[in-house]
């Protein structure tokens, strides 16, 4: 007989909806433990045999993930009820049972997958773009020196996961507010040497309806992105320069 | 044809991007599809830089420099023409980037920076950070949202392609597509349409690629006639974290800054690495070439890592590991330059390179091979165009670093304005152009697999492909083995008619829409281990240990594949040499 020494097994529950209507379902998995896994390799493992803890069949979970080494932004979710990246997050460091849920403040698509397109509509309406002329060949860029890039490589970074919208207690119907993440491109595409030019309508469509002013300075944001990005500063430095504009649009400087 | 040429582009990573910039900027109108939201498409994983000759370290470099080490890196497998335009493309595209925003990183002076990169003795590459593919990937995300909020490309996004609609002249005249949440097929037409799907990694099973990057649409035009050339050229990259999921990249620009690969010099020497003394190290790939050291091409510093494990038996603690080692550079460098990709290591083992040498091991990461085109970016079938890393055209039979991102962004610059001056002389289609009957083909093919009874797991026919696949057709690869891959395929294949979808339901239902692109990874895959089989000969990433030489009077040729009775039938193409004459590739020379 071979050794039978029994397998260490991973606890996870996750909260299932077939569809953006269903009531809400959790189910119960035991996955074989391996080291070094995290929850998208644990959501691999119930793919190949989606049975749920108790031996009943079920389906493969349907959630978002791609490139699997937190820089596509893909798989947020809440991870024992904290917003993360799943690729991200290591088994090792969770306690069990492992509670997978969708992230709360977005459409359900289905399971752990949800609707986020609504940062790629904020980022529209705040031009978040350098406008240049046309992609011919028009010569170097301005120069820039390096202090100048090491400001804004790191809002740069923004991987659109959308926890910065999770986790803020403004971010909800009734604010309408855009989010860190928005403001955060805000600032960046303000300063850069192009880039300002649409800096004036930047600030307006910050100003109006679910602009920046809902911000209740809570800074969960801070804490919960996953690239650390200087979302402070770049509340407080865009709400300062919102202010101005509407200074400078009442008395029509 | 229409006013106003409508364009289909598929993939919205770097490459269909740059195709659609220009096909908006010229008056088109352009339909972009792709299976996640374009912002998450899989070139944000690019790392390293992006190469272009601008010579602004005094060093003499100029784009035919670039071209020599591009095909002589390639080992003078890639056509020349399109290489040379790329390379001499290369500046131009360098100072757009920077136009756009791309936060490269700067001179004291306020100037690009650039670093070395393998293959290459010239500080060659643009960078940011060790974020390069993202921030490209951003900034040309952004103009075409641009260029969607004035209404010239409406975004597709959460489709997946299915196949190219064929007219009865065989001309191509739109896409069938699968929206991934409800189900639904449509037909969409277009006068031309551009493939830009990106690598095949998932054929690997594990790779440094993203999910999404299964091959897929190349595989189902393939399938349909078109021609999928060089496909056995796999580049496996030499720096890539182990991982249970998939192999995280590590990238060629730590060895740009300075970063050593090297391994105890005693095979038994257990000791922390920081303890172990300089004269107890051994720098292989310095030792072994001198001139080139750390940065000599992937295949070639591949199998050196291969050979030092799996030959010399001093793999680290006799695991498939060797160090690459960047703890005696200082913190504030690494940070400023190299930042992005130590954090994922820091992140996914829980080590902090800065202090200890990271423990790295090839990785299968890139294919050469792809749809074949012509000059111009189009496939043999009319209309039907292809750019990007899914296309084979630029790399040969080895990519250098740095190369890719380049070669993106130029393929989709060029075939933006190439399909928009087809589409403008375009004879009107006749009937339908085909859409109904591929609709019906296509829907016969999804009802038959939702209503499949068997007994298998699509998910575990993909893991047993990528077993094989990482088995036989990667770094060391022998006729035997190849046969064996190949006729377990097929046995895969039998499989695949019994599987089973345990979620039949018609909502979001990602297992399906895997189960599709499997069977589309299965023919794929025939391809490449077929192609390799047949090629007796040892040429950059394809090495044979039979045959360990390059053998040009046979070989240097272009691998054709094309779909005939349900398999892979080969033909061998001249390889456009005019410019630059074949010569041996030796980077352990001196001289």
């Amino acid at each position: 007989m071979p050794d039978q020494t029994p397998e260490k097994m991973i606890r996870v529950e996750v909260t299932r909806r077939l569809t953006p209507e269903a009531e809400p379902v959790v189910e119960r998995f035991a996955i074989p433990y391996r080291p070094n896994m995290n929850i998208t390799s644990v959501l691999g493992e119930i793919a190949l045999n989606p049975v749920t803890a108790d031996g009943r069949a079920t389906t493969p979970i349907t959630y978002d993930s791609n490139c699997l080494e937190e820089i596509c932004g893909s798989c947020a979710m809440l991870v024992n009820g904290r917003a993360r990246t799943a690729c991200s997050t290591l088994v090792d460091h969770l306690e069990q049972p492992i509670r997978l849920e969708p992230l709360t403040k977005f459409p359900i698509v289905r399971d752990l997958a949800v609707d986020r397109s609504v940062l790629f509509v904020n980022l529209k309406k705040v031009k978040a773009w350098v406008p240049v002329d046309g992609t011919y060949d028009l010569g170097p860029g301005p120069r820039q020196f390096p202090q100048v890039q090491e400001q804004l490589y790191p809002l740069s970074n923004c991987i659109s996961c959308c926890i910065c919208m999770e986790v803020c207690p403004q971010f909800n119907t009734s604010t309408n507010f855009v989010g860190a993440a928005t403001i955060g491109q805000t600032k960046l595409f303000n300063n850069n040497p192009t880039g300002r030019v649409l800096k004036e309508e930047r600030l307006r469509a910050l100003a109006g309806d679910g602009g920046i002013h809902e911000c209740g300075f809570a800074q969960n944001c801070i804490h919960a992105c996953p690239k650390q990005l200087p979302l402070a500063e770049a509340i407080s430095d865009t709400g300062r320069e919102v202010v101005l504009q509407k200074i400078k649009d009442f008395f029509s400087l | 044809m229409a006013a106003t040429p409508r364009i289909i582009v598929v993939g919205g990573g770097l490459a269909g991007l740059s195709a659609v910039t220009k096909i908006a900027e010229a008056g088109g109108s352009v339909d972009l599809f792709s299976i996640v939201p374009v912002k998450r498409s899989h070139s944000v994983c690019a790392q390293g830089g992006i190469n272009a000759a601008k010579n602004l370290k005094g060093e003499g470099d100029d784009v035919l420099k670039h071209f020599d080490d591009t095909i002589y890196g390639g080992d003078f497998l890639a056509d020349q023409t399109p290489v040379k335009a790329m390379t001499a493309n290369g500046p131009a595209i360098i100072d757009l980037l920077d136009r756009m925003g791309v936060p490269f990183n700067r001179t004291p002076e306020g100037l690009l920076d650039f670093r070395r990169f393998g293959g290459t003795l010239y500080h060659r590459t643009a960078f940011a950070g060790a974020t390069t593919g993202q921030q490209l990937l951003y900034a040309l995300d952004e103009l075409v949202r641009r260029h969607e909020s004035e209404g010239k490309v409406t975004k597709y996004e959460g489709w997946e392609f299915l196949s190219a609609v064929l007219d009865t002249n065989g001309v191509c005249r739109g896409i069938c597509a699968m929206d991934l949440r409800t189900m639904e097929l449509r037909t969409f037409p277009a006068d031309a349409v551009i493939i830009c799907t990106g690598g095949i990694g998932a054929i690997f099973g594990k790779s440094t690629n993203s999910v999404v990057c299964t091959g897929s649409a190349q595989s189902a035009v393939y399938q349909q006639g078109a021609t999928y050339a060089n496909g056995e050229f796999i580049q496996v990259h030499p720096t890539a974290i182990p991982g249970e999921d998939k192999l995280r990249l590590m990238s060629e620009s730590a060895r740009g800054e300075g970063g050593r690969v090297w391994v105890p010099r005693d095979s038994n020497d257990k000791r922390d690495p920081n303890s172990i003394p300089e004269t107890e190290r051994f720098y292989f790939l310095e030792e072994w070439y001198p001139k080139y050291g750390n940065l000599v091409p992937r295949d070639v510093a591949t199998r050196a890592i291969f050979k030092v494990v799996y030959e010399n038996h001093m793999g680290i603690d006799g695991q498939p590991m060797v160090y690459l080692d960047l703890s005696h550079i200082d913190r504030a460098t690494l940070d400023r330059k190299l930042g992005g990709i130590l954090e994922i290591y820091e992140k996914f083992v829980g080590v902090d390179p800065r202090d200890h040498p990271m423990k790295i091991f090839p990785g299968m990461h890139y294919t050469m091979g792809g749809l074949w085109v012509d000059f111009n970016q189009q496939t043999n079938i009319p209309g039907l165009y292809a750019a990007g890393e899914c296309d084979y055209s630029i790399h040969g039979a080895n990519r250098l670093g740095a190369n890719s991102l380049l070669s993106c962004i130029n393929a989709g610059f060029a075939v933006g304005p190439r399909s928009m001056q087809y589409a403008t002389s375009l004879a009107a289609q006749p009937g339908d152009g085909g859409h109904s009957a591929e609709l019906q083909r296509q829907q016969l093919l999804n009802s038959k697999l939702i209503n499949n009874q068997g007994d298998e797991n699509p998910f575990r026919i993909w893991r047993d492909l990528g077993a094989l696949m990482t088995q036989h057709a990667t770094i060391i690869r022998y006729n035997a083995g190849l046969r064996q891959a190949d006729a377990e395929i097929v046995k895969l294949q039998d499989r695949y008619k019994r599987v089973n979808l345990s979620d039949r339901s018609q909502w979001a239902n990602t297992s399906f829409a895997f189960a599709r692109q499997l069977e589309n990874m299965l023919h794929l895959a025939r391809v490449i281990v077929q192609g390799a089989e047949l090629r007796d000969e040892s040429r950059g990433a394809h090495y044979k240990p039979d045959f360990p030489e390059r053998n040009d009077e046979k070989f240097l040729k272009t691998t054709m594949a094309n779909f005939v009775d349900s398999a892979p039938r080969f033909t061998w193409a001249e390889v456009d040499t005019q410019f630059i004459t074949p010569r041996p590739r030796r980077y352990d020379a001196t001289a």
